[in-house]
Parts: structure tokens; C-alpha cells; sequence
């Protein structure tokens, strides 16, 4: 089974937001990044599913040259190859483009199945996997916990609403957005790192004249829906205060 | 300017929040037509002409019975183009955001989802989303030729603001072709994993853990304090999937929804599949090392600190 997963490069879960001088995107310069969870654990549930059914993992990212990061760290737990999609523009790019950036640079390997994480850490569109497989021309299905691969057929568990389930079965090759905790993440080895340094990250140009479907014309901090009373003092006076506000003015201890 | 609103129903029963989508299209325009799909949807039509809108038009076909994004692509492609509406806007539901990405690439054009609010008085209407986990809000319009898609995040409108009608609005069918063959998905019915041995819907009291906690043996930290205060345990979705807590105990959108009177939150970031499942609660306290982490937003009182030596504090506070 020829298995692609598309990765993003996000800013790490850690990082203090800081606008650039337009004010409609992040200064890149302050943040450092990791791989999108949710695209982690796409990665995972690739791997597990070449160790079942043999074949190979191609990683795919659109981005700027820093996402060398993660496509190396996909590399090292084991995807066989990369292709990198790389152009600067592509650091803020809206799903549209990007979704049609990877699928130009994928559609020759005829993959059998198509794995991305549901939606992203950064601008969190959900929306990359389900226009690459209109773009594919292939069926897809969103949020997925669980994926049984056989014999020219998937058949997928999909998370609905409230702890709702639902099996959906569709024909191959097919795009899947996977959920976070659909399986338990593998750590890059010291071998697979050496390993990763010899594997084949092919370059490919984001297709000219792409035009975006969505522009950003301020970014800022949130405005606070509700009035926050932040308790100072040390560790025992703020849990004093704050027992006292919640028996005293909440009234619910 | 006229705005399709397409509303979600599931075996006859309307999804509720195709009505805060509704009012969120009563702040962008007057002209709403609101279309269901599916098949005996005429309950959830007689329900949706009680709201203020020009018309409902049901879009049935046995097609449809089923959801699956490849019918409801067709059925809505088809019926768009019959309306051509400026704007279609939908909940930002699962279902949503299983078909709208695609029917939106089908169609070439621009789709915003997982939007909070609308901003009039530009030259266009611009409309807000989180960025970043929260920790940016965005104000973005669209590009391109219309319809422009809208989906809305759960809650962010409310329900019982969608004004309703002096009379009932008109109901009319409208016929789409949708080729059953071209329908690739073929779903088995819904089931829940386990019975949910935990309502926390109707808990009073709740310590809920985030990815703070750190290990799984600090739960009993907030064990403790849930024991001292009479609280149900819960957890955001990233303790659940490390099975540190039962996916029975996760609070969000993908677990279950709480509104009690005390939600106290450790070491809970805040991410927006969390909130929409707390952020009903009467009084939120929120314990984090982050001052910027979102869940502050949200929060009636907020200790910025560590959990570690505030929650052994707060039991001591609450014993004496």
C-alpha cells in the first residue's frame, strides 16, 4: 500500500504570539515550531498500516524551508521518503492553496491512501484533507478513530458529535483526516535519525498563479468575553482568596 | 443581497445550532433562505419557518436518507446554483466540516469556517475566527467571486437571539438530481463506544485536568480536590487520549457538554474544542502557568500559577 501523509510545521504549543509590522501575520523570527499533532498521529497510523500491509510512507508538507524540521523528523520514525513543497509564501497560505500545492505535487504518485491530521494548530482550517481529495478526484472521510485497509476497500471509524461513532466503508485509493489519539505515537530512534539523513526529500515548486479564497486583514490578541478576576499572592493566600470568593460571592461551595 | 443558511438535521430532530447560524445571518442581512436536506425533512422545515426568514426550502431526495459528503456535495451544488445566494452559511459542525470544504473547492469558492463574529460597517462584512489555539483572533473576508461559505463555531451565537416571525415563513420543496452511483461512502449506523456510566451534564461541581497536570499519577492531585469539594473528575481530550482519564470523563466537543454551577479548570489551556463543551458553566476558575492561555478568557477567577502548590492550597483552604 503507496500511503502519502501530509504534515504541517506549526508553532509550538508554548509559544507567545508577537505580530509582525502589517499586523495581519506572526513575526516567524520569535516563534520555533513542531510537527501538527493531529498530523503525528496521521503519521502513526501510517506507519502502522505499512508494517501491516507492507508497501511505503511518503511525507508531504507545503511550506517555507524551515519545515525541513519536521518532514527529517517524519523521516527518522520512519516514513521511507518526503516531498516538500516549498515556497515562502506558502508559511501563511489559506487551505486552498496549500491543498492545491500538495495535491499538484502528489497527484503523479498515485497514492492508494491519503492521511492528514483533521485540522491544524496554527490557523486551523479543517479543511486541506477534504479539498485535496475533491482535487484528487477520490472519496474521503473526516475525523477518523480507527481505519481497517484491505483489498481495494477502506472501511473507517468516524467521531461523531457527544461520544457519537459511525463506520463508513469507501473504495481506494481515498483521502482521511485522522483524529488526535487514534493510536499512541512512536518516538524517533537514534537509528532512525541516522537513517532519516539518507532518505530522499524530493523539492517540488508551488504551482504559479494560484490566487487565495481568504485574506487576513487584522490580527490581534482576543478580547476577553468576560470580566477575569485574577487572585494574586502567594500559592495560600490566592487558594484562600479564592475559596472565599466561591463561597461568598459564587455562592457555590 | 440573499443568504442560504443550511440547516443540519439528523433523523427528523433539528441540530440547534442551525439556529445561532441563523442569527448570526439576521446580523449580516435580511433576505435568508434556509435549506434542509435529507429525506421527511417537512418537521424540521414547519420548525425553521417559525424564525424570521423569507423562505425554507427542502431539498429531499432518497439520496439523502444517508448523510455522506459526495450526496450532500451534489444535492447543494444543484440547489445553490437554483439560489444563487451571496453568502451560504452553516454551523461548523463535523457534518460541516465534512462536505462544506468540498463544495466550496467544487465550486471555487472561498470558504471561512470556525467563525465567533461578524463585522459590518467596512466596505465589507468582515468576519472573526481564532487563530493559534485561541491565542490570536483574526478578522479575514473573502476572495473571489460569490457565494461566499460561512460556517459559525457552536455557541458563538446563541439559539434564542434568531428573531422569529410575525407569521410562519413559506415552505417550498426543491428538487436537485443527485446521482446515487457517484455517492462513494456507504455509512453504517451510529453507535455510542460505551454506555456513559458518567452524566457529567448533571454534575454540580467539576475539577477538570488539562495537559498541566503533566503525569498521570499528579491526577490524584485533582482527585484530591474534586474529593474536598464534591466535584466530578473530567479532563481535556489530550488526558483522555493518553488514557490517563476514561474517554467518558473528556469535556469538549468531542466528549460530552457541562453546564455546573463550578468548573474548575487546571492546567486546561483552553483550546476551543474544550470551551465549547465548558464554557456554559455558572462559575469558571481557571489555574494556569500561562497568563495568555485562553481559557483566562473565559474564567470568572483565574490564579496564574502552579498548580502543583495552588491545588494542595486550595484543599487546605476549603478543610479549614
Amino acid at each position: 500500500m503507496k500511503i502519502a501523509v501530509c504534515i504541517k510545521q506549526v508553532p509550538t504549543r508554548e509559544w507567545q504570539p508577537r505580530l509582525d509590522d502589517s499586523k495581519t501575520w506572526i513575526r516567524e523570527g520569535d516563534a520555533s515550531f513542531e510537527m501538527n499533532e493531529p498530523d503525528a498521529y496521521a503519521l502513526e497510523e501510517a506507519l502502522r498500516l505499512k508494517e501491516k500491509h507492507s508497501g511505503e510512507v511518503v511525507v508531504c508538507s507545503a511550506g517555507p524551508a524551515r519545515v525541513a524540521q519536521v518532514i527529517r523528523e517524519a523521516l527518522a520514525r520512519g516514513a521511507d521518503r518526503a516531498i516538500h513543497v516549498e515556497d515562502d509564501a506558502l508559511a501563511s497560505a489559506d487551505a486552498f492553496t496549500t491543498s492545491a500545492a500538495l495535491a499538484a505535487a502528489m497527484n503523479d504518485e498515485k497514492f492508494d491512501l491519503v492521511l492528514t491530521g483533521l485540522q491544524s494548530d496554527d490557523q486551523g482550517f479543517a479543511q486541506v484533507g477534504v479539498i485535496m481529495a475533491e482535487k484528487l478526484g477520490v472519496p474521503h472521510a473526516t475525523i477518523i478513530m480507527e481505519v481497517q485497509a484491505d483489498a481495494g476497500t477502506l472501511r473507517v471509524k468516524k467521531e461523531l458529535e457527544g461520544g457519537w461513532f459511525q463506520w463508513v466503508s469507501m473504495p481506494l485509493p481515498a483521502v482521511l483526516t485522522i483524529q488526535s489519539g487514534i493510536n499512541q505515537l512512536r518516538y524517533a530512534t537514534l537509528k532512525g535519525i541516522m537513517a532519516a539523513k539518507k532518505k530522499e526529500i524530493r523539492k517540488a515548486a508551488a504551482l504559479s498563479g494560484l490566487s487565495p479564497r481568504q485574506r487576513i486583514v487584522a490580527l490581534s490578541t482576543p478580547e476577553k468575553g468576560k470580566k477575569t478576576q485574577i487572585i494574586g499572592g502567594s500559592p495560600a493566600e490566592a487558594a484562600k482568596e479564592l475559596v472565599r470568593k466561591l463561597r461568598d460571592e459564587a455562592r457555590v461551595l | 443581497m440573499s443568504i442560504l443558511v443550511v440547516a443540519e438535521q439528523r433523523d427528523g430532530k433539528l441540530n440547534r445550532a442551525s439556529l445561532e447560524t441563523i442569527a448570526a445571518a439576521q446580523q449580516l442581512g435580511a433576505e435568508i433562505v434556509v435549506a434542509v436536506c435529507g429525506v421527511n425533512v417537512g418537521g424540521v422545515a414547519a420548525e425553521l419557518a417559525a424564525v424570521q426568514v423569507k423562505e425554507v426550502v427542502t431539498v429531499e431526495h432518497a439520496a439523502l436518507e444517508a448523510y455522506s459528503p459526495d450526496g450532500f456535495t451534489a444535492a447543494l451544488q444543484d440547489a445553490i446554483g437554483q439560489l444563487s445566494p451571496a453568502y451560504v452559511l452553516l454551523p461548523h459542525t463535523y457534518q460541516t466540516r465534512d462536505f462544506a470544504p468540498k463544495l466550496a473547492a467544487r465550486m471555487d469558492r472561498a470558504i471561512l469556517t470556525d467563525v465567533t463574529a461578524v463585522k459590518m460597517g467596512g466596505a465589507e462584512p468582515a468576519f472573526v475566527r481564532p487563530m493559534f489555539q485561541g491565542k490570536l483572533s483574526a478578522e479575514v473576508v473573502p476572495v473571489g467571486a460569490a457565494p461566499h461559505f460561512v460556517t459559525f463555531q457552536i455557541g458563538a451565537f446563541r439559539a434564542d437571539q434568531a428573531a422569529t416571525g410575525a407569521a410562519a415563513a413559506p415552505v417550498r420543496a426543491l428538487a436537485v438530481t443527485v446521482e446515487a452511483s457517484a455517492i462513494r461512502q456507504k455509512s453504517e449506523p451510529p453507535f455510542q463506544q460505551a454506555k456513559q456510566a458518567v452524566d457529567l451534564s448533571q454534575a454540580e461541581r467539576i475539577v477538570s485536568v488539562g495537559r498541566g497536570i503533566k503525569e498521570q499519577t499528579n491526577i490524584q492531585i485533582a482527585e484530591n480536590l474534586a474529593k474536598a469539594i464534591g466535584a466530578e473528575i473530567a479532563a481535556s481530550r489530550p488526558i483522555c487520549d493518553a488514557g490517563w482519564l476514561p474517554m467518558e470523563r473528556q469535556v469538549g466537543s468531542s466528549g460530552q457538554t457541562v453546564a455546573p454551577k463550578l468548573y474548575l479548570a487546571l492546567g486546561i489551556s483552553g483550546a476551543i474544542q474544550h470551551l465549547v463543551g465548558m464554557k456554559g458553566a455558572n462559575t469558571i476558575v481557571a489555574i494556569n502557568k500561562d497568563p495568555d492561555a485562553p481559557i483566562f478568557e473565559v474564567a470568572d477567577y483565574g490564579i496564574v500559577g502552579d498548580l502543583f502548590e495552588i491545588v494542595p492550597a486550595i484543599i487546605e483552604a476549603v478543610k479549614s
